[in-house]
């Protein structure tokens, strides 16, 4: 993981005509530090300028070296600042009980241990060795997963080794079909 | 992209989008680029400032048509009447490109005797079964004529081109000859895949296999096909190409129909109009020019989507388009990475790099008879072995040995359809147990989201990994047309996940190109990325399953499962991680590249890591996680989807990586004539160099980099030796791109126009066969159809994106930046329409399918136009498929209207046209609030470290 300084990339400019007060005021991306990213949103994929300052995004441009955004980006794309700053999205693991009409608010921990038990337990019904043949199957049918179309190679890779290689389920999808 | 896969060999766009500005005449056809693709429009536009010309064939005129220069209004669902109209021209007009059509499609093949063309059978093709619903391609003879006496020609020392039918003279039939000993029938009975073929077919009873969609996974169920339909390697010919049986014969018979007579009367555009649009695209094909085709799911959602796009290939083949420099079928993908996820695939029929996932019954002898059963003998997939061995040893590590068959045994194997329309039917049946969601959202994005929602009501847990409350999130409490809480029985676990500058991975876009993006800053509170889960849920789970001896918990217990990294690692900024667990994405990388586990890399102390595909090996030696990926990460400093570098050469190779093995241009050996030459110093790409005997060019040949244009193989060559210098598409058996294909297709192999399923007009091409006839329904009480030729619903719709927002609304509903350029749900109107309905711009109007009814605000517009079918107005509507009930923005949910069928390729639905009524006024189950209040801008702290002068403008807490 590499981060460069973003005035590197801006010196081969012309000098601009700032007035003393724009140059006193200095540009918030100084001292920033400067990530190499990818729009999450359609597969054009245009390259992202990504700025943090002590752990926090403080700004997303496109990236101008990119040779398909050239710096360009579409308002979903100049968009990503608010994916990764916004007062909706969820910080902590939420549980829904069944029949229940709200969220309780759980750890980490607890949910990740429930899962996989009711994986385990799904698994132990739903696994079949062989069909009624006697075909070699070794299939889980009761379960499935879908997405993956938004997520990174290397995720879908695990999603596909763990549950088809290692667990055995078949209905393991995403959005290509829809 | 089967219909890719099936043309040319691999299911993926041709080219890269840069290369649509080298283009001549762009045709843009169920793509609405400028809105859904906005930034690589750039590149048409490029073109167009250089003179090319710029066509849009949409039903809807929006703003790609605005900068296109011609737009040409069709109904929804006739673009096979469009395109073969096309075809029709090409050929009635003798403007296709001779010397690339002899040589490197399969014109001059010759067809097997007994096949029968939709034109003989008034719609259908030879081997139809009634009863299934389906075609038996070996019944209807669709493969090639196989070579009479291979061993003769041996004998004779004859090369294969020598043997050509058309030395035999002119115009000649060819004589199979008496002798029986045909070398494909000996290798058949040897390996005896009679059970195979029985196999085969009771799969295709239920449905199985569905390959793998946009993806390409039909790449191969295609080929696997035609390797039992039709025998491998060089074929028999006629190059005077006037054979009765020659593909060249049966293509002109075929689409002699698709006048532009007939074109208008279908489709609904004027005569003139579809002349110019075939008249461009001739004008600007040839040696000196190149056109190009750009689409997207306005073609792939259809149940007749994979011939959509076998349409254009045929069109593109027959112009000498494919392999060339602006030429090229470019598929503008809708997610980020769903080529990715189809190369690396989450999907229930697919195993990384196309490896079809094992089908029941067909592999009694393990391994081999899987690889018999999906290699080819001939052309690439002929090292299947390799590639299935090196998977197994990157999933099992050292419990995959050559005496357990790799532990082939423990892959999952296919007993019947598993895609997530025939899953989501049965789940709402109560057939499903847990499901487990990683971004998607099918309570609002699912065709029939209705039926969609009431699964998820049908399962006992649910997991959602997302960033917000997204419908599939919150259907058991704010769906308005659903039951109360009390109801829903399913226990639902909301996992936060961390959004794309919290986490590092690479993107595979849409020109097949790998991207890595950094991590720049830690997720918030337990925000976590896709990967921790998966990886911490697979660590939980081995515990669990820890000393237990059953067979079946052994895959699990023996998957390698070891990505732990040094913690905590510096962020960027040089401040430490404070995420804990993270599996090392980097290593997740080099283990789909792949490794020689033979031998040691000094550097790393680790197995080295292979530079790409050739060097995997079928013996254990290697392990490769994805075999289309190898060459991406070669050396442990070297991951070359990070690296980011500009050079002069326009292709930009060393931007991020390629697969395969960083080829821009794929079947590039196109780019030059059959002896090596560019067909212009315009167009050149990639050419034969005499003296350092080797293709040479601006990209990665995608040949053998060596084999010179006038090698011929002799007819007991298999592998790559069996493809000649001169057949540029090396995934194909034949070498060559595939107008007419043989085994496949399971819909047939020339695609044919037919009805949707839901249209108010009868099919005027072929009146006795209204739809496709290989359609697969799922008709229940909560997905009734409104059958062709539909009077209750006599408006067509199709749905489409808008700019601002994204799929169902997940990554747009939620942002208020987005949600204030384009605030609400509507419907888009022709004034003529609207007046007939009493529907007034801006106001409510209710629109209706036989699945339900929404509400939208109407947009009388005439970009929206009737249509004239021979005298009949014929009214349609658009309908964004954004909005749903969660969010800051909330609306109708365009996919309650939306159907559950599947075509019989790839289980597509076909959102793409439905039939609908639409009235003025409030629907009977009005959109409810939104979940979420509106914040315009997002509350945070001063940027930190930046004086106060220089903080952004804006509400801070």
């Amino acid at each position: 993981m590499s981060a460069s300084k973003p005035s590197a990339k801006t010196s081969t400019r012309q000098p601009q005509p700032f007035s003393p007060q724009s140059l006193a005021k200095g540009s918030r991306l100084q001292g920033a530090s400067l990530t190499h990213s990818v729009c999450p949103y359609c597969a054009v994929g245009c390259g992202l300028n990504i700025y943090s300052k002590r752990g926090e995004v403080i700004d997303v441009e496109g990236n101008p070296e990119s040779p398909i955004n050239e710096g360009t980006l579409c308002p979903k794309g100049a968009n990503v600042f608010q994916l990764v700053h916004n007062p909706h999205r969820v910080k902590t693991v939420m549980y829904r009980a069944p029949y229940s009409d709200h969220w309780e608010t759980k750890s980490l921990d607890w949910a990740l241990d429930r899962i996989a038990e009711r994986i385990k337990s799904a698994r132990e019904k739903g696994f079949a060795a062989e069909d009624a043949d006697g075909n070699r199957l070794n299939a889980v049918r009761n379960i499935g997963t879908l997405g993956g179309a938004v997520l990174d190679n290397e995720e879908n890779y695990l999603i596909k080794k763990l549950f088809g290689a290692g667990l055995g389920v078949v209905s393991i999808e995403n959005q290509a079909r829809i | 992209m089967p219909g890719l896969g099936a043309s040319f060999g691999r299911g993926a766009a041709t080219n890269y989008q840069q290369d649509l500005a080298n283009s001549d005449c762009i045709l843009i056809m169920g793509s609405n680029m400028a809105e859904a693709h906005p930034v690589g429009f750039r590149f048409p536009l490029q073109a167009k400032e250089k003179g090319a010309k710029l066509v849009h064939v949409d039903p809807r005129f929006s703003r790609t048509s605005a900068l296109c220069d011609l737009h040409v209004p069709i109904r929804a669902g006739t673009d096979i009447a469009f395109l073969g109209g096309v075809i029709n021209y090409v050929l009635t007009e003798e403007k296709w490109f001779k010397e690339y059509v002899l040589d490197y499609t399969n014109a001059a093949t010759i067809i097997e005797e007994g096949f029968l063309d939709t034109e003989d059978l008034d719609g259908l093709f030879s081997g139809f079964q009634p009863d299934r619903a389906q075609y038996s391609p070996s019944e209807g003879h669709w493969g090639y004529e196989e070579r009479g006496s291979h061993q003769q020609d041996r004998d004779q020392g004859q090369s294969r081109d020598e043997a050509r039918v058309s030395e035999q003279g002119p115009g000649q039939e060819a004589e199979p000859s008496a002798s029986p000993s045909d070398e494909s029938h000996v290798q058949a009975s040897e390996i005896d895949t009679s059970h195979v073929r029985e196999v085969s077919e009771k799969l295709d009873s239920r449905g199985v296999h569905g390959p793998g969609l946009m993806g390409g996974a039909s790449t191969h169920e295609t080929e696997r096909g035609s390797a039992v339909e039709a025998p491998a390697g060089e074929p028999l010919q006629d190059r005077t190409l006037k054979h009765p049986r020659c593909v060249m014969q049966i293509l002109r018979r075929h689409f002699s129909r698709y006048t532009p007579a007939m074109v208008s009367e279908v489709c609904g555009c004027s005569e003139a109009d579809f002349l110019r649009v075939a008249e461009w695209l001739c004008e600007n094909s040839g040696r000196e020019k190149t056109s190009a085709i750009v689409y997207a799911v306005g073609w792939t959602q259809h149940t007749t989507g994979v011939q959509n796009i076998r349409a254009a290939s045929i069109l593109q083949l027959l112009l000498g388009n494919i392999g060339r420099p602006g030429g090229g079928i470019m598929a503008m993908r809708g997610h980020t990475s769903i080529q990715g996820s189809t190369d690396i695939p989450t999907l229930y029929d697919l195993l990384p790099g196309y490896l079809p996932q094992p089908i029941v019954g067909e592999d009694r002898g393990g391994l081999d008879d899987y690889v018999r059963f999906e290699g080819l003998p001939t052309g690439y997939w002929t090292h299947t072995k390799k590639f299935m061995v090196s998977l197994l040893k990157a999933y099992y590590g050292d419990a995959a040995q050559p005496e357990n068959d790799f532990h082939y045994d423990w892959l999952p194997h296919l007993d019947g359809d598993y895609s997530q329309l025939p899953f989501f039917d049965r789940m709402a049946r109560g057939e499903v147990d847990g499901y487990i969601l990683f971004g998607q959202n099918p309570a609002g994005g699912g065709p029939n989201a209705g039926l969609h929602r009431a699964g998820l009501r049908n399962l006992d847990w649910l997991v959602v990994h997302d960033w917000f409350e997204i419908e599939s999130a919150v259907f058991w409490k704010d769906d308005p047309t659903g039951p109360p809480p009390s109801e829903i029985k399913t226990e639902v676990f909301f996992m936060p996940a961390a959004s794309i500058p919290e986490k590092e991975g690479t993107f595979t876009n849409t020109q097949r190109l790998l991207q890595w993006h950094d991590k720049s800053v830690d997720p918030p509170g337990d925000c976590r990325s896709d990967a921790w889960y998966v990886y911490q849920l697979g660590k939980r789970l081995k515990k669990l399953y820890e000393g237990s001896a059953d067979p079946k918990d052994q895959p699990l217990l023996n998957l390698t499962w070891d990505y732990d990294q040094e913690w905590p690692h510096p962020l960027p900024d040089g401040q430490p991680s404070r995420i804990e667990g993270e599996p090392d994405i980097a290593r997740i990388l080099q283990e789909i590249n792949g490794r020689n586990l033979a031998e040691v890399d000094p550097a790393t102390g680790q197995p080295k890591l292979v530079g790409g595909f050739e060097e995997l090996r079928e013996d254990g030696s290697t392990a490769c996680g994805c075999w289309i990926y190898s060459g991406c990460y070669p050396e442990p400093n070297l991951n070359r989807p990070r690296q980011r570098v500009r050079t002069a050469n326009p292709l930009q190779p060393e931007w991020g990586f390629a697969w395969p093995n960083n080829r821009r241009v794929m079947y590039n050996r196109a780019s030059a004539d059959p002896a090596g030459r560019p067909w212009s110093e315009r167009k050149k790409l990639i050419s034969w160099d005499e003296d350092q005997q080797r293709w040479v060019g601006l990209d990665v040949p995608d040949f053998e980099p060596d084999k010179p244009p006038e090698y011929r193989p002799s007819l007991d060559c298999t592998g790559m030796d069996a493809i000649a210098g001169n057949q540029p598409f090396i995934m194909k058996p034949d070498g060559r791109g595939w107008l007419y294909a043989p085994g496949k297709p399971k819909d047939g192999p020339l695609p044919v126009h037919y009805e949707p399923v839901e249209s108010p007009v009868e099919n005027a091409l072929y009146p006795h066969q209204t739809i496709d006839p290989t359609t697969r329904f799922f008709e229940g009480p909560l997905n009734s159809l409104a059958h062709t030729p539909t009077r209750e619903f006599p408006i067509v719709a199709c749905t489409f994106r808008v700019t601002e927002h994204y799929l169902s609304g997940p990554m747009s509903r939620f942002n208020s930046w987005l949600n204030e350029l384009m605030p609400a749900m509507f419907v888009e109107l022709s004034p003529e329409l609207a007046g007939e309905k009493g529907i007034v711009h801006g106001e409510w109007a209710t629109i209706i399918s036989a699945r339900g009814e929404i509400e939208a605000r109407a947009l009388v517009t005439r970009r929206i136009r009737p249509l004239n079918l021979k005298g009949r107005i014929l009214h349609q509507i658009g309908l964004p498929f954004h909005w749903g009930f969660a969010g800051e923005s909330v609306g109708g949910i365009a996919n309650d209207l939306t159907s559950l069928v599947a075509d019989p390729n790839v289980s597509m639905h076909e959102a793409k046209v439905f039939a609908c009524q639409i009235r003025s006024g409030r629907s009977r189950y009005p959109a409810g609030q939104p979940t979420k209040n509106y914040t315009p801008w997002p509350q945070r702290n001063p940027t930190p470290d930046t004086p106060p002068a220089s903080q952004p403008e804006g509400h801070l807490r």
